[in-house]
């Protein structure tokens, strides 16, 4: 799988109300990566994602998924929201068996993998529960187990954990990268937490606002045996410490 | 002499449960409700009862309950209530399914939703009864004006709160499906009209008292049977018990279907509790 994103631009509006949000954006992603966009609010990093989920258009440029131009959203692309992400009607294991059902699949294999990836997100108790009876994590990682067993080539995150507590997020965070050492997803994670983007992806782009645009690239080779250590560990502080002084030059309007 | 204290202790203890069982009963959410009513039916009793008023405009409940019961008996009410029941069900059912799918419709598509938005707001502000001397002239004094009537009365209101409803579905459960893989009409029907369904609930029973004002309406304008028609008879006769027959009967089947409505929203749509 190759996830590419290369000169895209997008300008909401027409005539003199026209607005850039996105200039010139170049990303790729193979199969197995988990790489990260970060940006502070208003940087357009999740137009860049609903443009790759193809809920919207690119205005300049192009988005191909295994050198085909995305037209419109797909279950190649399986996405997870901040918020509202469950239907809250349906159990957790409705809910993951949700998108098969969508697709059609036979019922066999909708029960099958219904169960899996209810046990892949730890989860495999809670599978009658409504949502409003789960926490908010475990209602992420039952988004989360649904978009995967709808079997995209790569998975959207789209601040997934924004709206959890502190300590929640973490245990969220480690549970997403066990996730990802575990089943080699591939995955593109918006985020302003700079830490989050540093524990989790092996890349990250930096953000900038008006227009938003990639200002820098990290390659993050970290050792990642044990994120607990990572967090408090020196190269991770000093590269987390680095890119903050980066967006906050950006948000005083100094020239980065 | 061990025993004496605790059986005194027990003699005691009676008064303080006989009060909480009063509390809870007091707490339960329709106990204040039923006091009211009786309040009421109390108070007419002692107002007709004291003689201020004529018997003639104030008859006392037992006159009603014995008008009530001979109407029962000779029949007539049980007419009455189906032919009444049955123009509200089928204008209202007709109504339903109309508004349901224009109202999605019109949630889902800006077009639409243009197109027929100031057209439904202009009609919706003809009052309904002012169409009683058109719908006669069309289709004469059978059932189709009253149900016409009832549909006519009924069908904006529905179709806009079910429009609005589909308004609230919020865009990440469509986006969702849509990244599922799901396409245009899975998403009406497995995403919007799942999230919408206790709001429709809803809607209909808040429009089924209207559709219950128009068939009295219409009742008493032309028709041959009915709750309405009766009313309008019994005042041709000064039968003010009859009249109080009328209203008190309407009122119970009004409260009958909203409590319908309210048990079918409770069993079909618990998650939205």
């Amino acid at each position: 799988m190759h996830l590419s994103v290369s000169a895209v631009s997008k300008t909401f509006g027409h005539g003199a109300k026209a607005k850039l949000v996105l200039d010139d954006i170049n990303l790729d992603l193979d199969s197995g990566e988990f790489v990260a966009l970060v940006g502070s609010s208003g940087s357009g990093k999740s137009t860049v994602m609903r443009l790759v989920a193809g809920l919207e258009r690119p205005s300049t440029g192009s988005i191909t998924v295994d050198g085909r131009p995305v037209k419109g959203p797909g279950s190649d692309r399986g996405m997870v929201f901040q918020k509202y992400s469950l239907y809250p009607w349906l159990s957790a294991a409705e809910n993951v068996a949700f998108g098969m059902k969508l697709q059609g699949r036979p019922r066999r294999e909708l029960t099958e993998r219904t169960a899996y990836f209810l046990e892949v997100v730890g989860l495999s108790d809670a599978g009658r529960r409504l949502p409003s009876e789960l926490s908010g994590g475990m209602q992420q990682r039952v988004a989360i187990a649904r978009a995967l067993a709808a079997d995209p080539k790569v998975l959207l995150l789209d601040e997934p954990f924004g709206a959890l507590d502190l300590q929640i997020r973490e245990s969220m965070q480690e549970f997403l990268y066990q996730l990802w050492e575990r089943t080699g997803l591939t995955a593109l994670l918006i985020t302003h937490d700079i830490e989050e983007a540093l524990l989790l992806a092996q890349r990250v782009h930096i953000m900038a606002s008006r227009p938003g645009r990639i200002i820098r690239t990290v390659a993050a080779q970290l050792d990642r045996t044990s994120l607990a250590h990572l967090r408090v560990s020196r190269p991770f502080l000093e590269l987390r410490e680095e890119l903050a002084g980066c967006l906050r030059s950006l948000d005083a309007g100094i020239p980065a | 002499m061990i025993a004496t204290p605790s059986a005194a202790g027990k003699a005691r203890s009676t008064r303080p449960t006989r009060a909480a069982a009063l509390g809870r009963w007091l707490g339960h959410p329709w106990s204040l409700g039923v006091i009211g009513i009786l309040a009421v039916l109390l108070l007419w009793q002692l107002i007709a009862a004291s003689g201020l008023v004529n018997e003639l405009f104030l008859p006392s409940p037992k006159a009603v309950w014995m008008a009530g019961s001979d109407q029962y008996s000779s029949g007539i009410l049980v007419r009455d209530l189906l032919a009444s029941v049955g123009r509200v069900g089928a204008g209202f059912a007709l109504s339903a399914l109309v508004s349901l799918p224009i109202g999605i419709a019109m949630g889902c598509s800006r077009v639409i939703c243009q197109l027929l938005e100031p057209l439904m707001g202009l009609i919706r502000y003809m009052p309904a009864p002012a169409f009683i001397p058109l719908l006669i002239i069309y289709f004469g004094l059978g059932e189709e004006p009253k149900i016409l009537l009832i549909f006519i009365g009924t069908v904006f209101f529905n179709t806009l709160m079910i429009m609005d409803s589909v308004k609230f579905v919020p865009s990440e459960l469509r986006e969702t499906a849509l990244t599922l893989g799901g396409h245009g009409f899975q998403i009406i029907t497995k995403v919007v009209m799942p999230f919408i369904a206790p709001q429709v609930i809803d809607a209909y029973r808040i429009n089924m008292a209207s559709a219950w004002n128009l068939v009295i309406v219409a009742e008493l304008v032309a028709a041959n049977e009915g709750l309405g028609k009766r009313i309008s008879m019994a005042q041709r006769f000064l039968r003010t018990d009859e009249i109080f027959v009328g209203l008190i009967v309407i009122g119970l089947i009004g409260l009958a279907i909203d409590l319908g409505f309210r048990l079918l929203m409770r069993r079909a749509c618990s998650w939205a509790n």
